[in-house]
């Protein structure tokens, strides 16, 4: 019988799975002293931090980090023009740290999340354990949110039919009586979207109601989103394969001087999800979670997201009748015709659509100019 | 300064505190056996143990102060455990159906009671099954067998509900609103906790709750306690839809086919997902009938027995009837705008018959499934097909004119489909079942 995991055996794998594949993007407007929380997990993995806000600012890096660091000046230095993209104010800069990446895959988190999430997993291991002494995970060992986000992306997605089992690639499970064998080899994953226990990633208006809930349920599971469908993507705890699908991961225009907030992932989220469908990609939510800790101001977040709840109505029904042809094969022809279908169908929505086409389109020409096609420099620094 | 209590109410006090000790009230003087009554009361402790207790005294003050005060005892039921189903839920709203393929009942019967117990059941008996049924005592129920059958449908029908289909008889006497069916070889499951689960009030929670099939909620059912939608899920869409079917999920043995159980002989499900979610339109899955419920007055009539394989036997390996079902349920409910949810309850799947030997028997089942699907997924119902039973008959039609010609078991299936509709019309509804 397996002994229940302890805090100490929660550590690292020995050998970190694709340490020079992965880097791990973090938007920060403050200390990084959370990162001594993830040393353990992140440590052999290279780090782009992305400094929002006053670029006058020093940001303090916990030592024993390998990590580059760009702010705002960065940004306009190596962007031109282009980076009028990037938006100002809003962790929606994170994706600057997509663009520059040179790796394969990259995970990127909130910096009020916490590992607490294999904390947790021991403690009800633990409870579990005494209640029943049964070992939940036979192998008593708590499974890090980086370490299952890489078993994510590395198996693939089934987005055609639904597996009524969840992810039939994981240990313990397969596909279920009535799978057509023909499409049990499943397409590859190109975003591992993960969860969050404690704080609940829930609207302003929703907080308001609820101020006082937390997420407390562990659903052990990791399912394909599936074909056709579309799902609010949370730029939290989320890991995607670049080289698949990095293009369509633009967080949009958020922040200062724009018109609405924490839309940013929402966007990239319908993007990517639409240009998957088109091009045989799969999306996979569910496992890994995070401990989210802080809970923002509803009031604030009233105030930016007020109008994308309304706009909301709009852009859903856009997203889900949007055709792309048959002729976008890239992730960028996709990306370029979604802005043009963006420009055409919502900008009578507001003119801000108007403005976020654009900047869709100097996002594409912005990443074709920092990712020709056939470089790859690895943690090289971009210039 | 407070007078301090007096000896004699401190014991009182200590007397009530240990009442789980007290064997015997009969040597207490009267006045303070009354006072010791009236502080048990004040307390909140008259359990039926203790009440029995003062009784036993025989003491006619006590009796008048029971019947002054109009305590009753109570017999209680094993109730289960989740609050919802008192709310608002009758009883007899509720049908369990179960296809009896096996003739010893007495200990899936046992399991169930404490659940099954409060309902009433229909238990039909599979027409080829040649012993008699044991069932124990104790149950509201109604037993249907072959010559039951018979005189509903005629000799000739009643070869459609052999084998596992023989549940269908059951959905089609029933007149209840809401239907529960599970196999007569699993058990009550346990979840996470240890906890027994009540897999009929979780199917009336997934039945009555609303379904979210237009987008998808990452926190997944947003219906059940401490979740909700997440941000980005837009409004409009939260009021949600109708639920016509919940399907449940099995540990130990999971719902696998022949091959790939035999290639993975030992393996056994123990993960408990605690999870309901929505299936998105226009999303086909297997729907498995093992642990299955629906709302009979809205989606009765689309589950159906209809495709029966050539080998069909009397192992779940062996049938491909209860995903044929599924697949038109599932386009149904999409076309009227109804949900489907999936996830828990979890029932516990008993070990029974051998991988390799149905293997042996029954390949085109799996072979079966390339064509199925995507003609599933390309059905297109009209828009004139406003009640189950019209876009049933529109897909057996469709069944006909494009799968009919590849097999002579899909025409079959086809005639299957419009001979239930029939059916149905004449046996099984007091009314007809409008779409959502």
């Amino acid at each position: 019988m397996a002994e229940p995991a302890t805090a100490t055996q929660a550590a690292a794998p020995a050998v970190p799975q694709l340490k020079d594949e992965l880097d791990i993007v973090i938007p920060t407007i403050r200390n990084l002293d959370f990162l001594e929380m993830w040393r353990p997990f992140f440590q052999p993995y290279h780090l782009i931090i992305v400094q929002d806000g006053d670029p006058s600012k020093t940001i303090k890096v916990p030592d024993g980090f390998d990590y580059e660091l760009y702010n705002r000046n960065d940004i306009n230095r190596i962007l031109g023009p282009k980076a009028s993209c990037i938006s100002f104010k809003d962790s929606a800069c994170r994706c600057f740290g997509y663009m520059v990446s040179k790796k394969k895959y990259i995970f990127t988190i909130d910096d009020d999340c916490f590992h607490d999430a294999a904390l947790w997993n021991v403690y009800c291991d633990f409870i579990y354990f005494h209640l029943t002494k049964v070992a939940k995970d036979p192998s008593g060992k708590a499974i890090n949110a980086l370490e299952q986000h890489i078993k994510n992306l590395l198996s693939p997605s089934t987005p055609f039919f639904f597996n009524t089992l969840y992810d039939p690639f994981r240990d313990g499970a397969d596909f279920v009586r009535g799978y057509p064998f023909s499409l049990r080899e499943g397409v590859p994953t190109a975003v591992s979207h993960g969860l969050w226990l404690n704080i609940p990633d829930y609207d302003a208006p929703t907080q308001l109601v609820k101020p006082l809930e937390r997420n407390t349920r562990f659903v052990d599971a990791v399912l394909t989103i599936p074909k056709g469908t579309l799902f609010p993507m949370c730029g939290m705890n989320l890991a995607f394969d670049r080289e698949l699908i990095g293009p369509a991961m633009y967080f949009g225009l958020m922040g200062d001087g724009q018109p609405i907030g924490r839309y940013d992932d929402m966007w990239a989220g319908w993007c990517t999800k639409v240009i998957c469908d088109h091009l045989g990609l799969g999306v996979k939510t569910g496992l890994p979670y995070i401990y989210h800790s802080k809970a923002s101001n509803p009031f604030v977040n009233l105030r930016k997201e007020y109008k994308g709840i309304f706009w909301q109505e709009e852009i859903i029904p856009f997203f889900q009748q949007t055709v792309l042809p048959k002729d976008c094969t890239t992730v960028q022809k996709c990306y370029i015709e979604l802005a043009k279908q963006v420009k055409e169908k919502l900008s009578k929505v507001d003119p801000y659509f108007d403005k976020l086409a654009e900047a869709m389109v100097t996002w594409i020409e912005a990443w074709d100019e920092l990712n020709p096609t056939g470089s790859s420099v690895i943690n090289g620094k971009a210039k | 300064m407070r007078t301090p209590p007096c000896l004699l109410s401190l014991t009182l006090d200590s007397a009530v505190h240990n009442l789980s000790n007290i064997t015997d009230l009969s040597p207490l003087p009267d006045h303070i056996l009354i006072e010791l009554f009236l502080r048990t009361l004040r307390t909140g402790k008259l359990t039926e143990r203790v009440l029995k207790l003062f009784i036993a005294t025989g003491k006619d003050e006590v009796f008048s102060l029971i019947q002054a005060l109009n305590i009753q005892v109570t017999v209680t039921p094993v109730l289960p455990t989740s609050k919802l189903m008192s709310l608002s839920i009758k009883d007899d709203e509720i049908d369990i159906v179960i296809g009896a393929l096996r003739p010893d009942l007495t200990s899936f019967m046992n399991e169930w009671r404490t659940i099954f117990s409060r309902f009433h059941l229909i238990i039909v008996k599979d027409p080829d099954l040649k012993e008699e049924l044991k069932i124990p005592e104790g149950f509201n129920l109604d037993v249907y067998k072959k010559p039951d059958i018979d005189r509903v449908v005629g000799t000739s029908t009643s070869t459609i509900f052999s084998g596992y289909s023989c549940r269908y008889f059951g959905y089609l006497v029933s007149r209840k609103k809401y239907i529960i069916s599970v196999d007569d070889d699993c058990y009550p499951a346990k979840d996470n906790k240890g906890i027994l689960v009540d897999a009929v009030a979780q199917h009336i929670t997934n039945l009555t709750t609303p379904a979210t099939p237009f987008f998808f909620n990452t926190l997944y059912d947003p219906f059940t306690e401490g979740a909700d939608f997440v941000r980005g899920y837009p409004f409009s869409l939260r009021s949600g839809v109708q639920c016509a079917l919940s399907c449940g999920l099995w540990l130990n043995l999971a719902d696998y086919d022949a091959p790939t159980q035999a290639l993975k002989p030992e393996e056994r499900n123990s993960r408990y997902v605690d999870a309901v979610l929505t299936v998105p339109a226009r999303t086909l899955m297997p729907i498995s009938g093992i642990n299955i419920a629906f709302n009979r007055e809205v989606i009765g009539p689309a589950l159906l027995p209809s495709l029966r394989l050539g080998g069909e036997g009397k192992f779940r390996w062996e049938t491909m009837e209860d995903i044929w079902s599924g697949m038109c349920v599932k386009v149904v409910c999409d076309h009227l705008g109804l949900g489907v949810k999936t996830g828990m309850p979890y029932v516990w799947r008993n070990d029974r018959g051998d991988a390799i030997s149905s293997l042996r028997k029954e390949w085109e089942g799996v072979k079966l499934m390339e064509e199925v699907v995507p003609f599933f997924q390309s059905v297109r119902l009209s828009r004139e097909a406003t009640t189950t039973e019209d876009c049933v008959a529109e897909v057996a039609n469709v069944v006909k004119e494009q799968l009919g010609s590849k097999d002579p078991m899909f025409a079959r299936a086809a005639k299957a489909m419009v001979d239930w509709v029939k059916l149905w019309k004449s046996v099984g509804s007091s009314t007809s079942s409008p779409g959502a």
